[in-house]
């Protein structure tokens, strides 16, 4: 589905992401954790054609698309839901919905929006109870929710997410994850940003461990969970110094 | 049957993205974790940044048995020392001991390819498998006790028991139906069977999985006929990884080696050049998912060409020919790994002084027999006495069978009847065996 390779990225001179390569099977769940500042974010605004790369590759289902546009590669079946959510904090979720739909909606798929309406408000039942309320009266979950959905209205190939357990209270970040579990088991592509390693190993198939921008450890995601550089680093299991 | 079609039968674009994933990572770790690494690199101006595509793995240094040998025992180790859950070591009889370590991923591993090739040579969870390997240090006999509880398979863990008539007793009794072992060890097995007057088709035996050791096609032939069985080789030695490297199919023709988690090179051993596909050179190996002992470039000394060509059983998979012999004189001999020069390292504690020696390795009735032809000198104390020379004869075998644990049969010969001609070099090692 997506191939990244010798990804190089970051904000002016300062490098962020240094020769990345990874990769995101169809249907599958991949995880990307490490620490604060490591580059994750950054890593996914890239994907996504936020950011621009200053080298490698980045391939979507065996077709380049390095340098094409933010907003076309929507087209090409890309989603992010960005930490922050960066919802329309005036309009209702219906809008916010709505407008998760343009790529469907360009294309003239009126009938498909309906449906897929339909379905978003199914997967997150607490949208349809207030559709009409506006975004950012929502809270921190369901704000987190309506992005969710938002994204999936342009029926994503691949969907990424930022952080989506951020700020959340322990209950919803077991809803949102239940969530992202289901459209895992749909046959979805996920791509995942996690600082809750714990959270996003248990659910992943393969994770990337980020460190100062470089991959120093991937693999399947229980195998990465009872890695005791993983444990030490990010599962908050026992730390002691190396070589004791 | 393929254990893991999704990784064994990968494509080869996506393999190679997977290659390139872990090599990077790799480089990563040891970069950051191996001081030996780090120095390396740094003096030959590498930033792992720079590996940007599996050519580029060109670029690396190598890493030798040397390096090894100076990092015992613990040096190389890419993570902390509680992080390991098991060591493994080489017998030390060819020098220092080299010292491996495995975390709890890197047995997991391990004991899943060495699944897959027990699963290739059509070992399934339905057979008893009787390991005679040794279970020590040596990565053989865990190695595949591991790997055949990770299959499922019944396993039998007889070790390799000079005893080779219990050996066959349980084999019979416990209707064993594959063997693991070194070739040597199953034409053992073989000619005890004729001894003790057991037809084949007494026994259950279907199958062996044989390594260890290079072994020649004529060997093979020689097995399957006389056990009435399929034997299957495969390659992996204790500095890598151990068995699990790679392993023959249902086609006997070349070893698949797992891509997924080693990049196999061959070069030239003494430009150190890559070769092409089908070329035959030393084999050199980079390990990919390794976590507690990861390995760059390093040079087995053992030498085999890699195959490119696909392989009607469905892997994709490189495949590496049998091995064809050694890049030095290491003399693997009943499994056990020697240098011509420890025997001469052995003679001069004798004797006082290093004597000409030759070694003749044969085969007779299946069995390996080691001969070490040496020159008397006149300057040996009691050179004219038979008595002496005879006591002379059973200290160099005592002393040889004390440090290699191999008992050599030892001639005395007339002075000067080894020493080469003008011009010519010393013949230490005379290999008969493949003949």
């Amino acid at each position: 589905m997506l191939k990244i390779r010798n990804l190089d990225a970051g904000y002016g001179r300062l490098k962020v992401v240094r020769r990345l390569s990874l990769h995101v099977n169809p249907s599958e769940i991949v995880a990307i954790i490490g620490a604060n500042g490591a580059g994750k974010s950054t890593l996914l605004n890239t994907i996504s054609g936020l950011i621009r790369p200053t080298g490698g590759q980045i391939m979507l289902e065996g077709s380049e698309v390095t340098s094409v546009a933010a907003e076309k590669r929507v087209f090409l079946g890309m989603a992010q839901v960005r930490e922050g959510r960066h919802l329309f904090a005036p309009m209702t979720v219906m809008e916010n919905l709505i407008l998760g739909s343009y790529t469907q909606f360009q294309r003239k798929r009126e009938k498909e929006i309906q449906e897929d309406l339909d379905y978003v408000l199914s997967i997150f039942p607490r949208l349809a109870e207030r559709r009409t309320q506006l975004a950012g009266t929502l809270s921190g979950g369901e704000q987190q929710m309506l992005a969710m959905a938002r994204a999936l209205m342009s029926r994503p190939r691949l969907l990424m997410l930022d952080e989506p357990s951020m700020g959340l209270a322990p209950r919803l970040v077991r809803e949102i994850f239940n969530i992202i579990i289901r459209l895992g088991s749909e046959g979805r592509t996920l791509l995942l940003v996690e600082q809750n390693a714990s959270a996003a190993l248990s659910i992943a198939d393969r994770g990337y461990v980020l460190e100062t921008g470089h991959i120093v450890l991937e693999g399947p995601a229980q195998e990465l969970k009872s890695n005791p550089d993983v444990q030490r680093a990010y599962l908050g299991k026992e730390y002691k110094k190396i070589n004791e | 049957m393929i254990l893991e079609p999704a990784m064994e039968t990968l494509s080869r674009d996506d393999l190679e993205q997977l290659q390139i994933e872990r090599l990077q990572t790799t480089l990563n770790r040891v970069y950051r974790n191996v001081a030996f690494y780090r120095k390396q690199f740094d003096t030959h101006r590498i930033i792992p940044d720079n590996v940007a595509s599996l050519s580029d793995l060109a670029n690396l240094p190598f890493t030798t048995k040397a390096d090894l040998n100076q990092a015992y025992p613990y040096d190389m180790f890419a993570v902390p020392l509680k992080d390991i859950v098991r060591i493994h070591s080489t017998s030390g009889t060819t020098g220092r001991a080299l010292v491996v370590g495995y975390t709890r991923n890197d047995i997991r591993h391990w004991s899943t390819l060495v699944a897959r090739l027990l699963t290739s040579a059509g070992v399934t969870e339905h057979d008893f498998i009787q390991i005679a390997y040794h279970y020590s240090l040596f990565t053989g006999g865990l190695g595949f006790h591991y790997g055949a509880e990770h299959l499922g398979a019944s396993v039998v863990p007889s070790s390799e028991n000079s005893d080779l008539s219990k050996q066959l007793t349980l084999m019979k009794d416990f209707k064993i139906t594959a063997l693991a072992s070194t070739p040597n060890y199953a034409l053992k097995l073989a000619r005890v069977m004729q001894e003790m007057n057991i037809h084949p088709d007494r026994l259950h035996l279907k199958r062996a999985v044989l390594g260890a050791e290079p072994w020649s096609e004529k060997q093979r032939q020689e097995i399957e006929s006389r056990l009435h069985i399929d034997a299957y080789d495969n390659y992996g030695i204790s500095e890598v990884m151990g068995p699990g490297m790679a392993g023959e199919c249902r086609e006997k023709n070349g070893l698949h080696i797992n891509e997924d988690h080693f990049i196999a090179e061959v070069i030239d051993p003494k430009t150190l050049k890559p070769l092409a596909a089908g070329e035959e050179g030393e084999l050199v190996f980079t390990t990919l998912t390794k976590e507690g002992f990861p390995l760059i470039r390093y040079r087995t000394g053992d030498l085999a060409a890699l195959y490119e060509r696909s392989c009607p059983c469905g892997r994709t998979t490189l495949r590496m020919s049998r091995i064809a012999g050694r890049t030095d004189n290491l003399i693997i001999f009943k499994g056990s790994k020697l240098m011509p020069e420890q025997i001469g390292d052995l003679l001069l504690s004798v004797q006082g002084l290093t004597p000409h020696y030759q070694i003749i390795l044969e085969t007779k009735n299946l069995v390996e027999e080691m001969e070490v032809k040496v020159e008397i000198s006149e300057n040996l104390p009691g050179f004219d006495e038979i008595r002496k020379l005879e006591a002379m004869k059973s200290d160099i075998a005592k002393t040889i069978k004390h440090h290699l644990n191999i008992l050599p049969r030892i001639s005395l010969v007339e002075p000067n009847s080894l020493k080469p001609l003008p011009g010519q070099k010393e013949k230490r090692v005379i290999d008969n065996r493949s003949n």
